[in-house]
């Protein structure tokens, strides 16, 4: 089967700037795909360009093994736009026909999908009203309803939580799992690592235009675990000893720091440091946060 | 339901939700009756002032018809401007709004053509302001009918010259809608419209004084804008021989060809053409 995304060395100039260097990556068919970048790292163009809504200056790509524009493809593909507005004049149920209709969808299949997804995202009861009374909240569940309904074999969300209070960010990433489970891709832009972390299968860091990294979000749970020791009476040659469980052990203070492979070591440590005599308060383990790798990446300025 | 047809019907719905067709209405509706109310009082002076200072009963009626025609003209002038204002209003926000606000993206990025979005919209606004030109001018030529029983000749190609105008200024407004922002797209149509209208103007006056030149600079920039042309074709029709041999804006001296007016159809199909040519290659 094609990928769902298939991009090579994607570029877009405008005037005189880059805001797209050379975007190279593959989007598998089923997965959580997340796309993130500091501000102005080139996100939102090369989601425009995957979706045929900014011409590349050069490069190619493909989505669902078609090239970008096809309209075959563009059938099976949803897309909830950043900051996103809509016809405000129409009502939420008729906001969902006009794109159902512009999707080529039938009448039955449209207004059975309709309800199905109103309710989903919570607004049935508000489904005869216009859509200029609606919070952003509201907007934002109504533009979720809309880039679901042709059942997308891949769907694009370009800050999809951006507004949400806690319920709503919750909604969302429980609607990503619930269409990632039933085979769709998703392609899911944003600067909030915590969201990216919960609900993606990999990662692309962008930054410049440019993928500088891909990362496998399964994998980080298990290695790179840092673990602070709170701890007294620690003799210096029983710090070195705890070398044989983990590397770069810092002391501070009464603060030990380091890196161990796995949480598993963690009672043979604790056995050691009371052998030693020494005074342990607590045992404290750190996963490497997205947001540490984030930082890592593109640095503490954020590549400006 | 093709593409084009949901969006034209989208335009449709629009302009009732945002209540542009209720105001179209309600001034189209008090337009018609001012006209009718200052119409009232002077036909009846003038049907007075002929009956008692004519010698014939012949000349008092030629009289009355030329004048009558000659305010029915006048208000057919004010219609033909109120429906190129609001075809530019229409035009100029829809495209350039959409693609500022975002709107457009969630409507391209389905499985239909650019040119849909583009041919959809100008079919609803060319049907939004067929209803605004027979509201307007139809009030006008029904008024005047039922206060002094005069029609004009030539009426429905009369009025369907004004309304080719007022589609001609949408087309133009969209085309550079779609390239330019709305508040921009306005200020040119404008400019656009009173550089054809002082065009059609020199014309008028070279035809009165016999200068060749200043004929030849008004048909200049009919070829450039050919809107006015259409006007002073649709004048030309329906007004009297001697109404029109005065020079006013309502009325026409020199008379576009119907080469000009078929020039000014397929002006507008290229216009048409070039907006979809210019969306298809944006960025939105």
């Amino acid at each position: 089967m094609a990928d769902a995304i298939e991009t090579h060395l994607l570029r877009k100039v405008f005037g005189d700037y880059a805001a797209v260097k050379g975007l190279t990556l593959q989007v598998q068919q089923g997965e959580v795909f997340g796309f993130l970048g500091p501000n102005g790292a080139g996100k939102t163009t090369s989601m425009k360009m995957l979706l045929g809504l900014i011409a590349p200056t050069s490069g190619e790509a493909s989505l669902l093994g078609k090239p970008i524009g096809d309209r075959e493809a563009m059938r099976r593909v949803g897309f909830l736009p950043e900051h996103f507005r809509f016809q405000e004049w129409l009502t939420a149920d008729e906001f969902l026909l006009l794109h159902g209709q512009l999707l080529g969808m039938k009448k039955d299949d449209l207004q059975q999908r309709r309800d199905e997804l109103l309710e989903r995202v919570g607004l049935t009861p508000f489904r005869n009203k216009q859509l200029r009374t609606f919070s952003k909240g509201m907007l934002q569940r109504v533009g979720l309803a809309q880039a679901l309904l042709n059942r997308p074999a891949l769907v694009f969300l370009d800050e999809p939580t951006s507004g949400l209070d806690p319920v709503g960010r919750r909604l969302v990433r429980d609607v990503i799992r619930e269409v990632s489970a039933q085979g769709t891709s998703v392609f899911l832009n944003s600067h909030l690592l915590s969201e990216i972390e919960v609900t993606c299968d990999r990662v692309a860091f962008i930054q410049h235009g440019e993928v500088v990294r891909v990362l496998d979000l399964a994998s980080l749970s298990s290695d790179q675990t840092s673990v602070t020791i709170r701890v007294s009476n620690l003799a210096a040659e029983s710090l070195n000893g705890l070398s044989q469980w983990g590397r770069e052990i810092q002391m501070d203070g009464e603060f030990v720091h380091m890196i161990i492979a796995s949480e598993t070591v963690l009672p043979e440590v604790t056995r050691y440091l009371v052998a030693q005599n020494a005074e342990v308060y607590s045992i404290t383990p750190n996963r490497m946060s997205l947001e540490d790798i984030f930082i890592e990446t593109v640095g503490k300025d954020g590549g400006l | 339901m093709s593409a084009i047809s949901i969006i034209a019907r989208l335009t449709f719905r629009e302009a009732i939700r945002r209540r542009i067709m209720l105001a179209g209405l309600v001034l189209g509706i008090a337009f018609v009756l001012i006209y009718s109310v200052g119409t009232h009082f002077i036909f009846g002076q003038i049907a007075a002032d002929t009956a008692a200072n004519m010698p014939s009963q012949m000349t008092a009626n030629i009289l009355q018809a030329e004048s009558t025609n000659a305010f029915m003209m006048m208000g057919l002038y004010a219609a033909t401007f109120l429906s190129i204002a609001m075809a530019a209003l229409l035009g100029a926000d829809t495209l350039a709004g959409e693609i500022n606000s975002g709107t457009i993206q969630t409507i391209a990025t389905k499985p239909i053509q650019r040119a849909d979005i583009v041919l959809g919209k100008w079919l609803g606004f060319t049907g939004l302001l067929g209803l605004y030109v027979l509201l307007l001018c139809g009030g006008i030529v029904l008024s005047t009918f039922i206060q002094s029983g005069y029609s004009p000749q030539n009426l429905l190609l009369g009025l369907g010259l004004i309304y080719s105008e007022s589609v001609l200024i949408m087309t133009i407004t969209l085309m550079l809608s779609s390239a330019f922002p709305a508040l921009a797209t306005g200020g040119i149509v404008f400019g656009l419209y009173g550089f054809a209208f002082i065009g059609g103007w020199v014309e008028q006056f070279g035809a009165l004084l016999q200068n060749d030149t200043a004929i030849k600079v008004g048909i200049i920039t009919s070829l450039l804008i050919p809107s006015e042309s259409l006007w002073r074709r649709a004048a030309f029709e329906m007004q009297t021989p001697i109404t029109g041999s005065f020079g006013s804006p309502f009325t026409t001296t020199s008379v576009p060809s119907p080469l000009m007016i078929g020039y000014a159809f397929l002006y507008m199909i290229v216009v048409l053409f070039i907006a979809v040519r210019i969306f298809q290659k944006r960025d939105l």
